[in-house]
């Protein structure tokens, strides 16, 4: 790994940013246009409707190139392609699958591409998408045609870990938070839910776990070191600081410093009440101490709601040594929505403006860093993803 | 050979009929791909399976080997149930 380093971010006034917010739900994609103030909002859509739109994503390199993840529950599923910033769209010619095994053998089938990362800034065209059931793969020509990574998804020591389709979250166990390192195209991690936080540093070739200090459920007798008891929900990596990722658990927050290679509970400094569990989580542009997470229920039978009801984001400024509750302008009570894994998102202004879609089909943004929200739409379907980009 | 398309693939021929040939159910559906691009992997996954929600019906007789024969006159129906809500 590159010795420790601060990635040089530029920092860009919010005047000088015309932002979109993508916003994909269990019934389509739409997409909000707001002013260089972040303060009115076009609600514009739905594009796909009626179809389970896993996630958008408006690629950095080239502020065009959009990524759609589309399947519904009676089709297959596939992905759409605009390269005019989502005015126009075309289906992909080669979606990802995975490769076809020998006559009878049982082979996997792609449920729904479940994320999708654009590589690093010096690899134009290639992007990296995780799967349910579980797979990794990448494109070499925007998005057109995928390949599988063998290397993963036909590995036999892999397979154990990610389980199969009965194991997992109740839609299928996910491959997610496709991280690149900016200092190093081969570089990069992935989660597995279940199935822990895995890195390359030879581009996928070979692959390490990562799952050194991370909680397993108790009770059970699961072993720590088995990465198939591991349920990381989401891995941020901080922009001004690549050695340093968050991450929200299924049994917690917690924070890395490489080269270590222990994770730090971090979550234990939450309120007791509230708990820190939960699946979102965005990192500061600028400030690898700052992150947000938004808390769930995951008391008993995982409720999967705000804990009693008081939905409420929280801020740490000092790395997760302490947290603090940012909830002004929400409800104060009966507000029994959550937000998804991919569903909060932040942006790079100054300050940072906050992002999240709802379970319920609000969004909800904040243009201080979480000190003041406002809800900029409502009445969408169940919010599966919310992306900030830059147009 | 007429194929009669279900509603949620009318995106891609625009058409409830399309003119497909093919010695072979997998021929025709190649047939169907080369003039909706797209259009088979909705219906068939990755390792050459009818997908859950689709039946493929020939002369009225369902069918899920891909391998089966077929003669020009047969006239070959897609099913597809709807699942979501």
């Amino acid at each position: 790994m590159a010795t420790t380093r601060k990635a040089s971010t530029q920092r860009k006034s919010s005047a000088a940013q015309k932002l979109a917010l993508l916003i994909a739900t269990r019934k389509g994609l739409w997409i909000m246009r707001g002013d260089s103030a972040r303060r009115t909002w076009k609600l514009e859509g739905p594009k796909f409707l009626g179809q389970i739109i896993s996630h958008a994503v408006l690629d950095p390199r080239d502020k065009r190139t959009l990524l759609v993840s589309a399947s519904t529950g009676h089709l297959g599923p596939t992905l759409f392609r605009s390269t005019n910033a989502g005015r126009t769209f075309k289906e992909c010619t080669q979606p990802p699958a995975f490769a076809k095994v020998p006559e009878g053998e049982k082979g996997r089938a792609v449920g729904h591409t479940f994320w999708l990362t654009p590589a690093h800034a010096n690899e134009s065209n290639v992007w990296y998408a995780g799967t349910s059931p579980q797979g990794l793969f990448r494109t070499d020509d925007g998005g057109d045609t995928w390949k599988p990574f063998s290397s993963i998804n036909d590995d036999p020591q892999y397979r154990e870990w990610m389980g199969t389709v009965q194991d997992g979250t109740p839609d299928g166990p996910k491959m997610h938070s496709i991280i690149v390192d900016p200092r190093d195209p081969k570089h990069l991690y992935f989660g597995m839910s279940g199935g822990g936080v895995h890195e390359t540093l030879d581009g996928g070739a070979s692959w390490k776990v990562l799952i050194g200090g991370m909680e397993v459920v108790e009770g059970f007798g699961f072993d720590p070191k088995l990465p198939t008891f591991h349920d990381p929900h989401c891995l941020r990596m901080c922009p001004s600081n690549p050695d340093r990722i968050y991450q929200q658990n299924h049994c917690g927050i917690y924070r890395i410093d490489r080269p270590s290679d222990t994770w730090v509970r971090i979550g234990r400094a939450m309120p007791k009440k509230v708990g820190d569990i939960g699946f979102p989580l965005v990192v500061h542009p600028r400030n690898d101490k700052t992150a947000w997470v938004f808390p769930m229920d995951g008391t008993q039978v995982w409720p999967r709601v705000s804990p009693d009801g008081k939905p409420a984001v929280y801020v740490t400024r000092n790395a997760g040594k302490t947290w603090q509750k940012q909830n002004s302008g929400m409800p104060k009570s009966q507000g029994w929505w959550t937000v998804k894994r991919q569903a909060m998102t932040g942006d790079v202004c100054d300050p940072v403006g906050l992002y999240f879609g709802t379970t319920s089909g609000a969004v909800w943004m904040s243009r201080d860093e979480g000190r003041q929200w406002s809800r900029i739409a409502e009445h969408l379907p169940e919010i599966y993803a919310l992306e900030a980009a830059v147009l | 050979m007429k194929v009669l398309i279900p509603d949620a693939l009318l995106s891609y021929t625009q058409n409830r009929r399309a003119d497909a040939g093919g010695a072979t159910l997998s021929e025709l559906l190649d047939d169907l791909e080369r003039q909706y691009a797209g259009i088979r992997f909705r219906m068939i996954d990755e390792q050459g399976q009818v997908r859950r929600h689709i039946r493929i019906f020939v002369n009225g007789k369902q069918v899920n080997n891909l391998a089966q024969p077929l003669g020009v006159t047969d006239d070959v129906v897609i099913v597809q149930a709807l699942s979501g809500g």
